[in-house]
């Protein structure tokens, strides 16, 4: 369990003050301006060194990102873009930095900015989070009247201004390619890569996306060195990390806690247990609506990082914990979800625009059981169809949570199944 | 440069060609739908997904750059897997109406489907139906069978510069529309037809016409403009179903314009299919010697400088040439190709040819338009411009009358004293021409037709002259004439002036009504002003009965561009052949024939009997014959000549783009056309209307 003082994120609750000067207090903005009087060089090392994945989903090394970047800027500047639009259902993190820890964030950008030889930030928040946008553009206000942000963030001589721009609402715009199409006013379809961001991003520019939890730990990181956040968790999944644990437990909240955690160990000390303890238990989606489910079986013993749960064939994403107890369909649970998916594809590229709502019309009539037992392999094979073969990810986010089905609940669509054609068979007789 | 080995075979490419076009380059297909090579890469069709060692996912050949050192299989299990499963789901939602639709037998999808389909389908779900949208009267749209390629909305939005097709609505709801549910208002729309892999937006004009394996395919030139766009000609029997274009670098790419395409229906209409003469002062029908006899008895008496000939804008060189010969057996100077009156001077080849050449467009650094609207005289050509831009940001300056041209243009104004304060270095825009390696003039007809339209090409001359437009040390000529008549240039190429002591056509005209001028020989001129004519004895050869033959006294049926095998010469230049597609209607021949047999009863024979002798003969005439299809630089010289110019401005050189000749006058598509994008009476369409 984490120990107190290794928490990064001290006011995730709110139930300190959110201002800069209590902010200051806890430790924040402070020594910003001999970090990065270090150099850019250094700035991406210890980064790289720390281990820190990215904490939108995909878990891909953060001081790795950075060191994409060019290295020297040319005549093209360089941007760092904040991904602020949080849609992954089940996530409520990156919402509750805006709103708390809005300076955790702020400074993380302005060690970011100058990591990756960015002048100008872009948060992209989503649509919904209008109070969070406030609260962040109060906290940029803050910022910059007290030189933080601004020709010469805290001092630096690093010229760092930071923007608030809202989304509408799309899920898709939370795909890094997408969200820069939409930054720029297009319409938010994901690009196609090569060439990535580093190269070609914002305005054809060389350009960072981050996720906002991934920046608002980088200031920790860097206070207390590489090798502290190197020591939390397991190898080559270090750190702390916020869960948001929902559904089927008797407190559901998002947590800080250590990468690594034992999924039990998580849901039993700070969520108050699985409604009706720990046997009523069903099946956990440990990373947000994207990844595969994962039965009682597996969470009794499953390690909560990118790595373990890999090995069960689901993964981490944004480390929102749904929990499912018995009294859950599960067949309706991945039915709704794949009816997300279908409205929520962009319609861009051909696997997913047609993928998505066929599968979601199967699971429709598999939930009540209309459909025939081959039926089952057609729905996997259609996923299979769709993972992979598209332009972002979303595909595979539309494909993994109804291969978790399959492969952990078919006799339950078995079940169903036969229990359909009964009773019909019944009323003809 | 990469070397990369794809399905065993090892491959070097240049740097920045993707994948697929390294297959391309060995002959290996790779089946796709959204990539097109003139248009940008969308990726998003996922057919071309090909295996890339070392990628745990395939990737798509249209948009992966060739690196060294790649092992690309397009046909290992995982790749076709790939492939059977994107078509599976193209196939979901395409509804099964290959026999009712227009695009089948040339359908992308319907081929692909063969190699990729599925004998059966896994999909029982309902299927998506999507409603009709409203395109213009050329488009027929069926977008069910859409499969959301975006091609259309890449060539509305890249090439044609008219930015109004679009996808609105998302996932499997996603739609093609125009915007406002308007019709979609470029003179390139067409293109989006043969774009279209499936039979999405398919011709209207041409919508259950036939089935593509039941047309014979002829390969011929367009004459509907002055570019000479390389055409494929469609036809089943007597009839011209439709154009395609063909592909040529040099000219029309592969894109042809709306009247190129969609005027043929007015090839069957208002045909002369028989000789007239007129009695008593009707026309009635007559046989061809009766037509001959009547023109012999005409000419009775008539001294040859009392004879003059108009050629209009669609004559071929065949033709006029022999006109040409006729008139001068006859003793006749008078006789003018430029039945508009530009004062193009024949004198010097310079002097009327688009010098830079329709592809040297795309090294331009600076252009200044004079008195013309390329994307109303010349679209395609006005894609090219449009392409320069896009690559490079061509700056563009116009003088005449406020257009849009698809790219940004710097109007300067619509005065023909500008020229004076460019080519005196006065004007600013006189330095940034300067400035840059090859700048560009387009001088058009509006300019040339103007009474001081000598004074504009001498003017024009001087500016390219001062201004470093020519350039023959690095092979760059900047001097452009855009013409808007196909017959033009090779009536100037093979003399088709007055001669010494003759008429031009205004003079021509003025001597017909004042009766020194006895007997008019037009030559499909429709152009002029027929009421002028007074009392003179018209001849009309044509095949359409346009303002010519109305006023004639005998009317000749000659062969429109579809059914002859003759040259043109385009504004560059390029001396061109056409290809008899279908033959001419009724008793109508071919025009050069015409003349050779009229010759033979006027007793002074032309000395050609065949289509090769005549051809030896244009040769004779000018050798820029023999280099069929190719632009031979013309040598600078003096041309145009000084004088007061006049103060009134520029006024278009074209009014309605969809009716310029007798062909498109006739056509019913470019009048709903003209009712359509002219006159803007499609306001209150909304897309339930058929």
């Amino acid at each position: 369990m984490l120990r107190d003082k290794d928490r990064i994120f001290t006011n995730i609750y709110g139930l300190q003050d959110v201002s800069l000067e209590a902010a200051r207090r806890r430790g924040d903005w402070k020594g910003t301006a001999e970090f990065i009087a270090k150099g850019r060089s250094w700035l991406v090392d210890e980064v790289k060194n720390s281990g820190l994945r990215g904490r939108g989903g995909a878990g891909f090394s953060t001081g790795m990102k950075w060191s994409f970047m060019p290295k020297e800027i040319g005549d093209r500047p360089h941007y760092l873009v904040i991904n602020a639009d949080e849609g992954e259902p089940g996530t409520c993190k990156d919402r509750d930095i805006l709103r708390h820890e809005p300076h955790k964030l702020l400074e993380g950008i302005v060690l970011a900015c100058a990591a990756v030889g960015a002048h100008a930030c872009y948060v992209y928040t989503r649509g919904e989070f209008f109070r969070e946008a406030e609260a962040l553009q109060t906290a940029i206000d803050e910022a910059a009247a007290a030189g933080l942000l601004g020709k010469d963030a805290c001092g630096s001589g690093w010229a760092v201004d930071v923007h608030v721009h809202m989304g509408a609402g799309a899920y898709i715009c939370g795909e890094e390619s997408a969200l820069l199409e939409s930054l720029e006013g297009k319409k938010g379809m994901p690009r196609l890569k090569p060439p990535f961001p580093a190269n070609v991003g914002l305005f054809g520019c060389p350009t960072t996306v981050n996720n906002v939890e991934s920046i608002a730990s980088v200031p920790e990181i860097l206070r207390r060195g590489a090798t502290w956040f190197a020591g939390l968790g397991r190898p080559k999944n270090t750190g702390t990390k916020l869960f948001c644990i929902s559904g089927h437990v008797n407190a559901p909240c998002t947590v800080e806690e250590e990468m690594g955690v034992s999924l039990r160990e998580l849901i039993e000390t700070h969520c108050g247990g699985v409604r009706g303890g720990w046997d009523n238990l069903l099946a956990v989606i440990p990373g947000g609506s994207s990844v595969p489910v994962i039965p009682k079986s597996v969470c009794d013993s499953v390690r909560m990082d990118f790595d373990s749960l890999q090995e069960v064939k689901s993964g981490l994403g944004t480390a929102a914990v749904i929990v499912m107890d018995k009294s859950t369909d599960i067949v309706r649970a991945i039915t709704r979800l794949a009816r997300f998916y279908m409205h929520e594809s962009c319609g861009q590229c051909t696997p997913c625009r047609e993928g998505t709502g066929w599968m979601w019309r199967m699971l429709e009539r598999m939930s009540v059981g209309d459909a025939a037992l081959e039926e089952i392999d057609v729905l996997d094979d259609v996923t299979r169809q769709v993972e992979g073969h598209t332009i972002c990810a979303l595909g595979d986010a539309a494909a993994w949570p109804i291969q978790g089905l399959i492969r952990h609940f078919r006799p339950e669509l078995e079940r169903r199944i036969a229990a359909f054609h009964e009773s019909k068979t019944r009323k003809v007789a | 440069m990469p070397k990369l080995t794809i399905d065993g075979i090892e491959v070097e490419v240049e740097a920045g060609l993707t994948i697929l076009q390294a297959c391309e380059k060995i002959g290996i297909e790779v089946p796709r739908f959204c990539y097109h090579e003139r248009l940008s890469i969308a990726g998003n069709c996922r057919m071309c997904l090909v295996d890339l060692e070392r990628s745990p996912k395939p990737v798509v050949a249209c948009a992966m750059p060739a690196a060294d050192g790649m092992i690309v299989r397009t046909n290992s299990e995982k790749a076709r897997k790939a492939r059977r499963g994107v078509m599976e789901f193209l196939l979901i939602n395409h509804p099964l109406d290959c026999p009712i639709c227009d695009q089948g037998g040339e359908c992308d999808l319907q081929d692909q489907a063969l190699f990729y389909g599925m004998d059966r389908g896994r999909y029982r779900e309902a299927r998506r139906a999507v409603p009709e949208k409203y395109m213009g009267p050329l488009i027929k749209t069926y977008m069910t069978r859409c499969i959301h390629c975006t091609r259309c909305v890449r060539f509305a939005t890249e090439v044609a510069g008219v930015p109004e097709i679009g996808a609105v609505g998302r996932g499997e709801r996603m739609e093609i529309i125009t915007s406002d549910n308007k019709a979609f208002g470029s003179e390139l729309s067409g293109n989006v037809i043969d774009l279209c892999p499936v039979g999405a937006l398919t011709s209207g004009p041409y919508s259950y016409a036939a089935r593509p394996w039941e047309l014979e395919k002829t390969q011929s030139i367009d004459v509907l403009d002055a570019l000479g766009s390389n055409i494929r000609v469609d036809s089943r029997g007597t009839e011209v179903k439709r154009v395609l274009p063909r592909t040529s670098e040099e000219i029309n790419e592969e894109w042809i314009s709306d009247k190129t395409r969609f005027a043929v229906d007015g090839l069957k209409r208002q045909r002369i299919d028989r000789p007239y003469v007129r009695v008593n002062g009707r026309l009635r029908p007559a046989t061809w010697g009766e037509a001959f006899t009547a023109i012999g008895r005409a000419l009775e008496g008539v001294s040859g400088s009392q004879i003059a000939a108009i050629a209009g804008d669609l004559a071929d060189c065949e033709s006029m040439l022999a006109l040409k010969d006729l008139m001068e057996a006859l003793g006749s100077p008078n006789l003018d190709c430029r039945q508009d009156g530009a004062k193009l001077d024949p004198s010097c080849r310079a002097g009327y040819l688009f010098n830079s050449t329709i592809a040297g467009v795309l090294a331009a650094d600076a252009c200044l338009m004079i008195g013309t609207n390329p994307r109303i005289e010349a679209p395609v050509l006005n894609a090219r411009i449009r392409k320069r831009w896009i690559r490079a940001g061509l700056p563009v300056f116009q003088i005449g009358p406020e257009a849009d041209l698809t790219y940004p243009a710097r109007h300067i104004g619509n005065d023909a004293g500008l020229l004076q304060a460019i080519a005196g270095g006065r004007h600013e825009v006189a330095k940034l021409l300067k400035g840059v390696e090859r700048p560009m003039l387009i001088l058009g007809q509006a300019a040339l037709r103007r009474p001081d339209g000598a004074a504009i090409l001498a003017l024009a001359r001087e500016i390219a002259e001062t201004l470093g437009m020519m350039k023959p040390d690095i092979g760059w000529n900047g001097f452009n004439v855009l013409h808007t008549a196909a017959a033009r240039v090779g009536g100037l190429d093979i003399g088709f002036v007055p001669g010494s002591g003759g008429l031009d056509t205004a003079g021509i005209i003025a001597a017909a009504g004042g009766g020194e001028i006895k007997v008019v020989y037009l030559l499909g001129a429709d152009e002029i002003d027929t009421s002028g004519l007074g009392s003179a004895f018209v001849i009309y050869q044509g095949h359409h009965g346009d303002a010519g033959a109305h006023r004639a006294d005998v009317v000749l049926p000659g062969a429109a561009y579809t059914e002859k095998a003759a040259t043109w010469v385009n504004t560059e230049g390029r001396p061109q052949r056409s290809n008899v597609a279908v033959l001419p209607p009724g008793e109508a021949r071919e025009d050069w024939k015409i003349l050779r047999a009229l010759s033979e009863v006027l007793g002074c024979r032309l000395p050609y009997d065949t289509l090769r002798q005549i051809a030896i003969r244009l040769r004779d005439v000018n050798p820029i014959f023999t280099e069929t299809g190719q632009v031979v630089p013309a040598a600078w010289g003096d041309f145009g000549a000084k004088g007061k110019l006049d103060a009134t401005p520029f006024v278009p050189a074209i009014s309605n783009f969809y009716m310029t000749d007798p062909i498109s006058r006739a056509s019913v598509t470019m009048a709903k056309c003209t009712e359509v994008f002219v006159a803007r009476r499609d306001e209150e369409r909304t897309g339930t209307h058929a």
